[in-house]
């Protein structure tokens, strides 16, 4: 038991020499990371947002919002495949009801050239089927969504949302973020070192879909403040309408999407120098807006920015250059803010704050300098009992302790782990739990020469009555920090983390180091008597 | 150097004597928690019921104007806000819950973090904003069962865990003295009415594991004194054991709980509830240990008997069985 090979003696010194340096670059400033040269291990623990402050913000997808605005793009196409159809298929009582699109086709004749016409649109690119076609009364034709159809647009509108917010946030400039999607309908996005959560919520939660649809001119005003609109026709919120009813009635049809967008910028009205949004179409897309001003020149057009009217103007002349001018109430930041928005793209679904984290600097900064004081009083602590109760073995305890601190930060900055608020808790926890191991080998030396047993007799079966015990304590407090970090979220994990690095490091110190070192002590002083 | 003895040497206190009034007491102080819990409740923070929290530090300002927050942050039409100091004078966090029936808008939570801090912000423009906790209801419900499920899951793993390496009677044995620690806790929790939150739930969890820990030193010892000791009666037997390791109970349960303590003191504010939870049953975990853990041994009937494959007791080779064949 005690006996150490040479060649164990060398390996576990240098574990130990290893660990401390790969701890150091932890303790050291940034500006002394930066001079040492590429190539030397220098990783760093990083700090969980509760400790350097930053925010931590969850999106939730609405898709119940994704069906309605797949449902209705669905019925789009269908009326237009109808009319192109050969011959023409006339429909009728189109309702979108319990996330199913159904419609008649009077002349039952033509159901056979409806369903055929059907297919097409109902496809999808790998050759699943999106919706379902049901034919019930002989000529009621019922699009449900199939299950895979859902999860499929899903995935697509989350995926492209994520990239949609990660450009968002790059605009911004030097923020290091984070983002990642979480379960099927979920984004999460964690910025470090945030100084104004609001305005980064204000950017990614926007959708940023824009459309220009014409003004419904021959609407009833007193029908459209009551959000009454006629058949053909939708009224929307227009909260700085000059008429002052907040609403508005645009036409349903004819209007065009700005997801042809190929450049948004702030900047000024020439005229009255209020700030504008100017954008570019692409090809297609400047080509339509062109086709759409050129037949509606005189009449009046909304420019809606997630559902909500900014601006009316009248199309004076027909914008044929492939750019124009969103004017409305905006501030320069504002206006800022929707060219960004703009140029990353609209989010293909809403997502909305289902939960938000956020830590001040200064609060982050007191809670690591309270946290930091807790830790080292705590170790002074435990130090000092060891070594007033256990002499030379409370003192072999108290170096194993530290190299397990050491050996803890070299662990968790070798793998980037992040310490947290309650990580630095559980680091705490682990000082006043990792000397248990020495604890109970020490008690068992104790008793073992309290019967009478000879010195090295003592410390074979102390080492080895211990260790059964210490073992089963150490899996169990892991089968516990396993089950932490698996249900825990955000900081939780972090303490999880820290208890089982240290639980694994500190059955090492505790127990093997400690061991050499008596081994050591043993063979060269050869003691007759233990003071423990 | 003569050396610190906690406990003196050939210490033998008749602890298992005590064992009906400890139940007792312990069966009492349960009842009372799950009566507490019943009838108080429990103080939830805003992970598992949803709502907002902020923390605001009023800079330039001997105190935080607790009174005019509460009137100006209650017309915003949400429900009382509760005000509570953390940290400094000038320093309080304000929690709102979700209003009921918010189940509608997934984004509630956040907004009434927003419009509390405008509001704040416009009354007190040097106001500082040090965090902001928003959760909606969904994500709560989430983080509520994913906790419940930790720990029930936390619990049966380390009991199966026992049984495979003791007996069935002890996996029984240390889940009831877990079950002692855990509500004890939560009457603390109910008593104080201190936050509740995903830290607690933490905290509870590492208690588990500690209480535990002290729980299998114990077993482990009974363990070999059964097999060493084996015409002993229980109760002397489990005295003999849990005087030989109550040196080092004393001595764990410091080094443990000076960390804690100075946690408690000197620690973050942020996770005061947490070392709170965490002292408190470390403490509760080593009496438990020795009065809930071991004593249910002897209900249970576990004798030393108990690790000796029954073959062998019919073979008639019991008798020769000594340490050296463990």
């Amino acid at each position: 038991m005690l006996d150490f090979p040479r060649w164990r003696v060398v390996m576990l010194n240098a574990l130990i020499v290893l660990s401390i340096l790969v701890a150091i670059p932890s303790f050291l400033p940034k500006a002394w990371l930066d001079r040492i040269p590429d190539g030397v291990p220098k990783e760093t623990i990083s700090l969980g947002l509760d400790l350097a402050g930053g925010s931590h913000i969850l999106l939730e997808a609405d898709t119940a919002q994704l069906a309605r605005d797949r449902l209705e793009s669905l019925e789009d196409s269908v009326r237009t495949a109808m009319r192109r159809a050969e011959p023409r298929i006339s429909i009728d009582n189109v309702s979108r009801t319990g996330g199913k699109l159904s419609f008649v086709v009077p002349d039952s004749a033509q159901i056979d050239a409806a369903r055929e016409a059907l297919l097409p649109i109902t496809a999808n690119s790998t050759g699943g089927r999106d919706w379902t076609i049901e034919v019930t009364d002989g000529n009621r034709i019922t699009l449900s969504p199939s299950g895979t159809g859902n999860t499929t647009v899903l995935d697509q509108a989350m995926n492209s949302a994520k990239d949609v917010i990660d450009r968002r946030i790059n605009a911004l400039g030097t923020l290091e973020p984070t983002i990642i999607r979480q379960g099927a309908d979920r984004i999460v996005v964690q910025v470090p070192g945030l100084q104004d959560p609001q305005a980064l919520k204000d950017l990614i939660g926007k959708t940023a879909k824009l459309e220009f649809k014409l003004v419904d001119e021959g609407a009833d005003p007193e029908q459209t403040a009551q959000g009454k609109a006629r058949v053909g026709s939708q009224v929307l919120p227009y909260p700085d309408n000059p008429t002052g009813i907040p609403y508005i009635a645009v036409r349903r049809l004819g209007g065009i999407a700005g997801d042809r967008l190929t450049g948004a910028q702030q900047s000024f009205d020439s005229q009255d120098n209020q700030p504008v949004v100017n954008i570019q179409f692409d090809g297609e897309g400047g080509q339509r807006f062109a086709r759409m001003t050129q037949q509606n020149t005189g009449k009046l057009f909304a420019i809606i920015l997630d559902g909500q009217v900014i601006s009316a103007p009248r199309i004076n002349e027909p914008i044929l250059g492939g750019s124009s001018q969103i004017s409305g109430s905006f501030t320069v930041e504002s206006a800022n803010q929707l060219a960004i928005a703009l140029n990353s793209g609209a989010l293909p679904v809403d997502l909305k704050v289902v939960e938000e984290r956020s830590v001040g600097p200064d609060l982050g900064a007191d809670s690591i300098k309270s946290g930091v004081l807790a830790a080292l009083i705590g170790t002074a602590g435990v130090l000092l009992w060891m070594v007033l109760s256990y002499g030379r073995f409370g003192v072999y305890a108290s170096f194993a302790l530290i190299i397990n601190v050491a050996m803890i930060l070299a662990v968790m900055g070798l793998f980037n782990a992040t310490l947290t608020l309650p990580g630095i808790a559980g680091f705490v926890l682990t000082i006043g739990a990792a000397v248990d191991a020495n604890v109970l080998i020490n008690e068992r030396i104790r008793e073992e020469r309290r019967k009478g047993r000879r010195v090295i007799q003592a410390l074979e079966n102390g080492y080895k009555e211990a260790s059964r015990a210490i073992f089963d304590a150490n899996i169990t407090n892991v089968i516990a920090a396993v089950l932490l970090f698996i249900f825990g979220s955000g900081p939780i994990r972090g303490f999880a983390v820290v208890l089982m690095i240290g639980i694994v490091t500190s059955v090492f110190t505790a127990v093997t180091l400690t061991r050499m070192w008596v081994a050591g002590w043993v063979k060269r002083a050869r003691p007759q008597d233990l003071n423990i | 150097m003569k050396l610190l003895k906690l406990v003196p040497d050939n210490t033998n206190i008749g602890f298992l004597k005590w064992r009906k009034i400890a139940f007792g007491i312990s069966i009492l102080l349960m009842v009372a928690s799950i009566a507490l819990v019943a009838t108080r409740g429990l103080n939830f923070g805003v992970d598992f019921i949803g709502g907002q929290m902020v923390r605001t530090t009023f800079v330039g300002e001997q105190s935080a104007p607790v009174e005019e927050l509460r009137e100006s942050i209650g017309q915003l039409g949400y429900g009382e806000p509760t005000i509570q100091r953390f940290g400094a004078e000038n320093q309080v966090s304000i929690r709102m819950k979700l209003p009921e029936g918010a189940d509608k808008n997934p984004e509630l939570a956040n907004e009434m973090a927003e419009k509390i801090i405008a509001k704040v912000k416009e009354d007190h423009p040097k106001v500082r904003i040090d965090g902001v906790d928003s959760v909606s209801g969904k994500v709560s419900s989430e983080l509520f069962e994913k906790g419940l499920f930790a720990l029930i899951a936390a619990a049966l793993g380390i009991a199966a865990y026992i049984w495979i390496r003791f007996e069935w009677q002890f996996g029984v044995g240390a889940i009831w003295a877990l079950i002692h620690d855990v509500t004890l806790t939560f009457g603390l929790f109910s008593l104080t009415q201190m936050e509740f939150d995903l830290n607690t739930i933490a905290a509870l969890l590492t208690i588990i594991g500690y209480s535990l820990n002290d729980t299998i030193v114990i077993y482990d010892r009974i363990r070999e004194n059964l097999m060493k000791y084996r015409k002993m009666d229980m109760p002397a037997l489990l005295d003999l054991s849990v005087n030989e390791t109550l040196s080092r109970t004393v001595m764990t349960s410091l080094t443990i709980l000076t960390p804690l303590v100075v946690l408690v003191l000197f620690g973050p504010d942020v996770i005061f509830g947490f070392s709170v939870a965490m002292a408190f049953g470390i403490f509760v975990g080593s009496y438990s240990t020795v009065y809930q853990s071991a004593a249910f041994l002897i209900w249970f009937g576990v004798s030393s008997d108990s690790f000796v494959p029954a073959e062998k007791i019919a073979d008639g080779k019991v008798e020769r069985l000594n340490e050296g064949t463990v």
